[in-house]
């Protein structure tokens, strides 16, 4: 099944990767990463299709897609 | 190696670093410089080197900042108005420890000044006319012999120290024609191992960066110490200074390049009339023979510094003799070129001797 | 499953320092991977400028020299006549490229050097903290523009592609952007053909990248993408401004 992985140690919480899936399924941790950001999570894995276009976006290169 | 060839100092400048495996040089029109560019447009393509007109000054020496990265023995030169527009590029080779060998053919200034020769410009190059800590390796010919056989000193130093080299000439020096003899043979740079920190193709070597910056805190103050004791070392093998009969001497005549062979001159006459006169020409102006010019005023009271400029060399004979001898200056700034005579008035003057 | 993306060997494998949403970290990411495919990365230098980007030589894994602001060409131009054989990347900012550096950007183009530039422009002082750029849009506000950008006090943004297009020595000019997935992937075309094209020997090429700066545009990373769309494609459009002569039917059954 694809999916995504989010390296919180990189990840900014800039939000690009949300508006870019086109299966929403990433959304805002609600508790802040040690960097004190609040990082994506994939809160709808089962939507994931491994498109990539998160990553493609990801100005920190903190996402792993498989597919 | 034995032929005479007869040159202009620009020239010969040109060939005498091309023979030293100047293989790279970027520049930019000025006089009293230009038949440098002149000559290397066409030499260096003869030695499969390269030659660019830049479009500015600031454009040349940043393209030595480049090709220097590299690992070749590049040049620039100019006069002072362009040696002012590369003094960051200057700085930034500095603090990227590039070996780069530039000129400056001095000229009248400030501002736009005129096209006669000139020294006023020996504050920027000892004091390094850019931002921070750093040195360059200056050497001040006084003949276009000199002119040609220097540059070879000035990659040496500079490759071997990883700071930058420079001629500090004038346009007298750069106008004039002169026979001349090379004292070293044709360097052929492809004998010569490429330095440890070239870039390039980067095959079973880890990446090798070459920058001038560090934000880390305590990173630049170390990396500046290390330029410090850098400094010191070329203090203490790199100087070259010529006395010429000092040991008897009342009165002793000091300046550099063109000045130099005008007191040599003054000497001569001062000599024919029964005053002992010597001569302390520095041929390293940085670094400067502090220890020659402390020990022979241990024995002579009298100096007299003689400069074509308001006197800005003076300063570093001042703080080699820290005052154990009197220091006199005779100043012809901008365009003015001493002769033997007046010096010869003015020693006179000082010595009390109608 | 297969893993299908991950980091390219062409980065370093430490954080980037960017703000949070910067297009500089996707073009970083694009520059890098595009020299990785083309089997580049022992044989490439890329030339770190004077802005954000300035950390850049920590960031590739390749030979990197930083240079002086705006002098990013003269420095290709020295690396790539002693060094023909390596793939030289000049990376710029708009303030680098277009303001201080713009006499050195026109002469290598003009001289056909053979270097390739990414001209990241986010028509903005981003280093510094906001300052009015080259390329800073009409009306936009800045730390030296408070009240807005006016023709009057400041002029016009340069066209950088527009204006480096009339010159014969430019081969290949292109303008992308980074503010959406479909757009990052044609800018990482542009930069694998400009790339490829130095290597061709065919002379200057450049891709301007329009980027995002949340910061100092004082806006959301979301916000920052809307105002790239709405905002700056229309004063810069995309597309390619100078490229080689399409192959005619002719040449092509040559060839």
């Amino acid at each position: 099944m694809p999916k995504i992985d989010v390296d919180v140690t990189r990840c900014k919480g800039c939000e690009l990767c949300i508006v870019a899936c086109p299966k929403d399924v990433i959304a805002l941790s609600d508790n802040f990463a040690p960097s004190g950001y609040y990082p994506a999570v994939p809160v709808r894995p089962e939507n994931c299709t491994g498109c990539k276009l998160c990553a493609y976006v990801c100005p920190d290169v903190a996402i792993e897609v498989w597919k | 190696m034995a032929e005479k060839t007869l040159m202009k100092g620009n020239e010969a400048l040109a060939e005498g670093a091309v023979r030293a495996g100047c293989r790279f040089f970027a520049g930019y029109p000025i006089t009293p410089q230009n038949e440098i560019p002149e000559y290397m447009s066409w030499r260096l393509p003869e030695m499969g080197g390269t030659f660019i007109q830049a479009e500015s000054e600031v454009a040349a020496i940043n393209m030595l900042f480049g090709a220097s990265a590299c690992g070749a023995r590049v040049m620039t030169s100019s006069s002072g108005p362009g040696i002012s527009l590369k003094q960051e590029g200057i700085s930034y080779c500095a603090g990227a420890r590039l070996p780069i060998f530039y000129a400056n053919v001095v000229r009248g200034g400030p501002g736009l000044g005129n096209i006669a020769p000139s020294q006023g410009d020996y504050y920027q190059a000892t004091r390094g006319g850019g931002h921070g800590d750093y040195r360059v390796f200056v050497m001040a010919p006084g003949s276009v012999s000199e002119m040609a056989n220097f540059p070879r000193k000035c990659y040496e130093v500079a490759f071997k120290y990883r700071i930058p080299s420079m001629i500090l000439a004038d346009g007298l020096l750069g106008q004039m024609m002169e026979p001349l003899e090379f004292d070293f043979e044709p360097v052929d740079t492809s004998t010569i191992p490429e330095p440890d920190w070239v870039l390039g193709v980067n095959e079973g070597r880890k990446r090798r960066v070459v920058r001038s910056y560090d934000l880390a805190p305590g990173k630049m103050e170390e990396f500046n110490l290390e330029l410090d004791s850098i400094h010191s070392e070329v203090k203490a093998n790199e100087v070259i200074c010529e006395t010429i009969e000092t040991d008897d001497a009342e009165l002793v005549l000091t300046g550099y390049g063109t000045s130099a062979r005008v007191c040599k001159s003054a000497m001569a006459l001062a000599r024919k009339e029964g005053i002992k006169v010597g001569v302390i020409r520095p041929i390293t102006i940085w670094p400067f023979p502090e220890k020659i010019f402390s020990e022979i005023a241990d024995k002579v009271k009298n100096f007299l510094v003689v400069e074509m400029s308001l006197g800005q060399y003076i300063d570093d004979v001042k703080l080699s003799i820290l005052g154990k001898a009197k220091i006199d200056l005779h100043k012809r700034p901008a365009g003015g070129i001493p002769v033997a005579e007046e010096i010869l008035g003015v020693i006179k003057q000082i010595l009390g001797k109608s | 499953m297969k893993k299908v993306f991950e980091r390219t060997k062409g980065l370093v494998d430490i954080p980037m320092r960017y703000c949070p949403g910067c297009g500089h970290g996707v073009v970083h990411r694009l520059v890098a991977e595009v020299i990785e495919e083309m089997g580049m990365l022992k044989k490439a230098i890329l030339i770190a400028p004077v802005g954000c980007s300035v950390f850049a030589d920590e960031y590739f894994n390749t030979d990197a020299i930083q240079g002086a602001h705006g002098r990013g060409p003269a420095i290709a131009t020295g690396l790539k006549r002693i060094k023909p054989e390596c793939l030289v990347i000049s990376y710029q900012g708009d303030g680098d490229l277009a303001s201080i550096g713009m006499a050195e950007t026109i002469h290598a183009a003009n001289r056909a050097e053979n270097i390739s530039i990414i001209f990241i422009n986010n028509a903005i002082y981003g280093m510094t903290g906001g300052q009015m750029a080259p390329t800073t849009l009409l009306g936009m506000k800045s730390t030296t523009c408070p009240a807005g950008r006016s023709v009057d006090v400041n002029g016009y943004p340069f066209k950088m592609c527009e204006l480096l297009a009339t010159l014969d020595g430019a081969y290949y000019l292109e303008r992308t952007s980074v503010h959406a997935p479909a757009n990052v992937i044609k800018t990482k075309k542009a930069i694998k053909k400009a790339f490829t094209y130095q290597m061709e020997g065919r002379g200057f090429t450049m891709v301007e990248i329009l980027s995002q700066c949340p910061t100092d545009w004082n806006l959301t990373p979301l916000q920052a993408i809307e105002r790239v769309k709405n905002e700056m494609i229309s004063y810069f459009p995309l597309g390619v401004f100078k490229a080689p002569p399409k192959p005619t039917k002719q040449e092509t059954v040559k060839v």
